[in-house]
């Protein structure tokens, strides 16, 4: 008897070992097929679009989420190895100093936590408020060990991806170096691009350029165009690189990384446009009754009186004079801004500024949706931003700022497409898939993404960086592009298994 | 900023319980030869199978106890999207108790404590699936009381009230996507137990001549009304109406009608047939009332068909202690295209089965049974989660197989 339960024994072990098998399954053998390339060993290099950042921070869970690591697990079908990344220590994304914030010369927290979206009590959205209920635990001087197939570095500008010392902890307080990268940085001397080379990889994507112009395009302008200055050493934080810096960098670059004969994908630069950071405040913000409206045109008549006389005395054209009338209306208003390319005439008459009402074609960063409508002055309930006060140039990307950014996109994007072609590399048109996002939307089995902030799905509540969802949209089209490049049939993955923003206080 | 609250309110909107779950496991010697045993005479397994034939047992006390080892796994993957996942549930045991004690010549009583019906699917945590099913554990204890009548030589009926109790642990997440702001995914667990409700069943037996037998029997449909039950909320982001609530809900254990007949052929062998019909239609939807009036209600259609099962079965006395058995029975499933949500994910099956009985003394024997359970791929849907509104399908190819190893014993007096 004692026997016979032995051999029941063995047999019900046996059986626990037959599982169910597929006669195709998709996770090993030859489902899919890597085509010509060679996944075995990829690496992401970019900035923050390729290390996973989203609501204006790094922290684990957005990185999880990041485009190099979702191709990655479907690379992992054809032959992909491990990828590892550079993981924060938790979800609140604020990065630490030897245990204090990192602030700038006004005491303010450069690097904060995340933001979510919090709701009220009906459980309607209120808006994004900065992620209180977990500490920020991210301590840069804590300096990770090992290579990180992910080398995505936020805020990184194409040449600072060639910039020795660009992960030196000494450097952080001098603006020389990024927190980011002194976090996973081989040595204070390293590049990013030779940590990325020295993991020799068999694959690599590069993502870099973005915020040549984006940094410039956030901070409303206030950079300069450094167009024909070739020395990135003299340029601001928020300038715009000058191509041929940005083209010498690239290659470099793209030559580095396949110098061992590795294959790759370029990816190119997406219209600022194309994101709600510039989208979503309306031009026309300011809704005003007619006595208001009435009152306020009084108080510009002698302004567009001003401008009008020195129009016709020729210091001005007539079509400046024309923008620069300032008249408000019962309705919606468009907001007053200051405009640095506006003829300055304060020298003929201090009383006019270089303002003038916004029109449809200038971008209200996100940002200023906190500013328009508040007091200049709290003790003066008069000095109404937007109004009686014009809105600082920051918030505000003029036509003129536009076509300074769109000039530099079309040369860095004509560089990349141009050294795909060059060095035979797989090409991905990021700029048309954006396109799309913020104009049809995309669909997917459980909705449309669009650009909408907070609820088109796409963007992260930084206005800037997609969400999972986002992420997982540019995976797919990278897969796309290596497919049909390599003759490989990785499989793409479900956009609606990838969330959006995040509830949360 | 309208649609996202569209989106946060619609997230319970999938699915619980599961499919196919009637097991059919209620005895060693029946299940060996096909799960064909409405017109066999053999033992207490008759308590379940047809109270009718408790009266023609030989002994004055048959007793009959078993248990089964359910080893069974589901894969799933998806091509398009290149996803794979697989079950890793916990060895189900069900098992049964049967008794007659014969009263006169026309009258015998009995016992029937048998398990007809339950489900044990564990899937990876917070696979590609876990809004319909993380993991679920169904289980019903049918406990009845018989009366077996002996009309004529020919013909006897038998049949009695059925008591059930019930219980039900589900867990799935609310959706695709929602988790709290560690990344952890927003899920809900539903668990009720000592869910009672009634029902009866009814055989009859007719032998024509000496071997040949005929039996029918009905076991009612039972409503499980869970009532008050408890659903846990986890990992919900702060400021979402989700807090853990009573709920109520209702899963029915369909009717089954089976008829069948059995031949002695010759001394050592027995054949049997069984046609098995369940009514599955009653299960049109599962709707989850959370009593929590800010959660939205949980309605998830369901559209099973009736379904048959066809039953073929051998015995053979190889010697005097010793009666070998084997069986095979075609299960069709209840659920249509569409329908077919991962909790209990039985397609049609293939069922291959055998066993043997061995005397121990004049007393007891010793029942074994082991039942294969083989079924093709199916790359087939779940069209009715919903988000935003429209109806979201999860699809994929499912295969799956079960091993079920028994053991029993039959006493007799």
């Amino acid at each position: 008897m004692k026997n016979n339960f032995k051999y029941l024994a063995i047999l019900a072990l046996g059986l626990v070992a037959c599982e169910p098998e597929f006669d195709n399954p998709v996770n090993e053998g030859d489902f899919y097929t890597s085509g010509s390339a060679d996944f075995s060993n990829f690496v992401a290099v970019g900035n923050s679009l390729t290390a996973g950042f989203a609501d204006g921070a790094l922290y684990k869970s957005g990185q999880e989420n990041s485009y190099p690591n979702i191709l990655a697990q479907q690379f992992s079908l054809v032959g992909g190895g491990e990828f590892t990344q550079p993981l924060t220590a938790d979800n609140a994304g604020g990065l630490l100093l030897n245990g204090n914030p990192i602030v700038d010369g006004n005491g303010v927290n450069q690097f904060p936590n995340r933001r979510v979206l919090m709701l009220d009590q009906a459980g309607q959205p209120v808006g994004p408020v900065i992620y209180t209920e977990e500490q920020a635990t991210t301590d840069i001087a804590n300096v990770l060990t090992g290579s990180f197939n992910n080398m995505g570095v936020p805020g990184a500008k194409s040449f600072h991806l060639l910039a020795e010392g660009y992960g030196n902890l000494a450097g952080v307080a001098t603006g020389a170096a990024n927190p980011y990268y002194v976090r996973f940085a081989s040595s204070a001397t390293s590049t990013v691009i030779g940590d990325a080379v020295a993991q020799n990889p068999s694959f690599f994507s590069l993502w870099i350029g973005n915020n040549d112009i984006l940094s410039y395009a956030t901070s409303g302008g206030v950079g300069v165009d450094q167009t024909g200055n070739i020395d990135p050493s003299t340029y601001g934080s928020n300038d715009i690189t000058d191509p041929n810096v940005f083209a010498n960098a690239y290659s470099q670059m793209v030559n580095a990384l396949t110098a061992n004969g590795a294959e790759g994908v370029l990816i190119n630069l997406p219209d600022v446009t194309s994101i709600p950071f510039f989208t979503t405040v309306p031009h026309d913000a300011i809704p005003l009754d007619a006595a208001t409206a009435a009152f306020l045109t009084v108080q510009f008549a002698p302004y567009n009186l001003g401008i009008n006389q020195l129009a016709a005395g020729g210091a001005i054209s007539a079509e400046e004079a024309a923008r620069r009338q300032i008249t408000f209306t019962e309705g919606q208003n468009a907001v007053v801004i200051l405009d640095e390319d506006l003829t300055d005439l304060s020298s003929i008459n201090p009383g006019l500024t270089n303002m003038r009402q916004a029109t449809s074609e200038d971008l209200l960063v996100l940002t200023s949706s906190t500013v328009i409508g508040t007091l200049a002055d709290p003790s003066n309930a008069a000095s109404v931003i937007g109004l009686a006060v014009p809105l600082e140039d920051r918030y505000v990307l003029t036509t003129d700022e536009q076509a300074l950014i769109t000039t530099a996109q079309t040369s860095y994007n004509a560089t990349i497409q141009a050294l795909a072609e060059a060095n035979d590399l797989a090409f991905f048109d990021a700029k048309s898939l954006l396109a799309q996002v913020a104009s049809t939307g995309i669909t997917f089995d459980g909705g449309t993404v669009t650009s909408t902030f907070a609820s088109g799905g796409g963007f992260s509540l930084d206005g800037v960086h997609p969400t999972p969802r986002g992420y997982a949209l540019a995976a797919n089209g990278v897969i796309e592009a290596i497919n049909a490049k390599y003759g490989a049939t990785v499989p793409v993955v479900n956009p609606g298994n990838f969330g959006t923003v995040t509830i949360g206080r | 900023m309208r649609n996202l609250f569209l989106a946060v309110v619609l997230l319970v909107s999938a699915s619980i319980y599961a499919g196919g779950y009637r097991v059919g496991l209620q005895g060693q010697r029946s299940l060996a030869m096909g799960h064909a045993g409405v017109s066999v005479v053999s033992n207490a397994e008759l308590a379940f199978f047809n109270p009718a034939g408790l009266i023609y047992l030989e002994n004055k006390l048959n007793i009959s106890a078993g248990v089964s080892g359910v080893f069974s796994d589901v894969a799933w993957q998806s091509e398009q999207f290149g996803q794979y996942s697989e079950t890793d549930s916990p060895v189900g045991t069900p098992f049964y108790l049967y008794a007659s004690y014969k009263v006169t010549d026309w009258l015998a009583l009995g016992l029937n404590v048998s398990t007809p019906y339950g489900s044990r699917v564990e899937w990876e945590k917070d696979w590609a699936g876990s809004h319909l099913v993380n993991n679920i554990e169904l289980g019903a204890v049918y406990i009845q009381p018989l009366v077996s009548l002996k009309i004529s030589d020919i013909f006897s009926i038998g049949g009695g009230p059925i008591y059930v109790t019930g219980s039900v642990n589900f867990n799935r997440n609310l959706s695709r996507t929602l988790a709290d702001a560690n990344g952890d995914r927003s899920n809900v667990t539903i668990d009720a137990s000592g869910v009672n409700a009634w029902g009866w069943s009814v055989g009859a037996m007719f032998t024509p001549v000496e071997d040949l037998r005929i039996g029918f029997n009905y076991r009612s449909e039972i409503i499980l009304d869970a009532e008050g039950g408890d659903a846990n909320f986890d990992n919900i982001p702060t400021g979402l109406p989700f807090e853990d609530t009573p709920f109520n809900a209702s899963l029915p254990l369909p009717a089954e009608l089976s008829l069948g007949a059995s031949y002695q052929v010759t001394d050592k062998w027995l054949v049997a047939f069984q046609f098995d019909r369940t009514y599955w239609s009653v299960y049109e939807s599962l709707d989850i009332d959370f009593v929590n009036p800010n959660i939205p209600d949980s309605v998830n259609p369901r559209n099973y068909q009736n379904s048959s099962i066809y039953r073929v079965g051998v015995e053979y006395k190889a010697l005097d202690k010793l009666a070998l058995r084997a069986g095979y029975y075609f299960d069709e499933s209840p659920i249509q295209e569409g329908f077919f949500a991962p909790e209990t994910p039985r397609p049609d099956s293939n069922n291959f089965t055998a066993g043997l009985s061995f005397d121990v003394n004049d007393h007891f024997a010793i029942d074994a049974s082991f039942l294969y359970v083989k079924s093709n791929e199916v790359n087939v849907s779940y069209d009715f989660y919903q988000e935003n509104g429209q109806n979201v399908p999860f699809r994929g190819t499912y295969k799956n197989n079960a091993f079920i190893p028994g053991i029993g014993i039959t006493y007799k007096l």
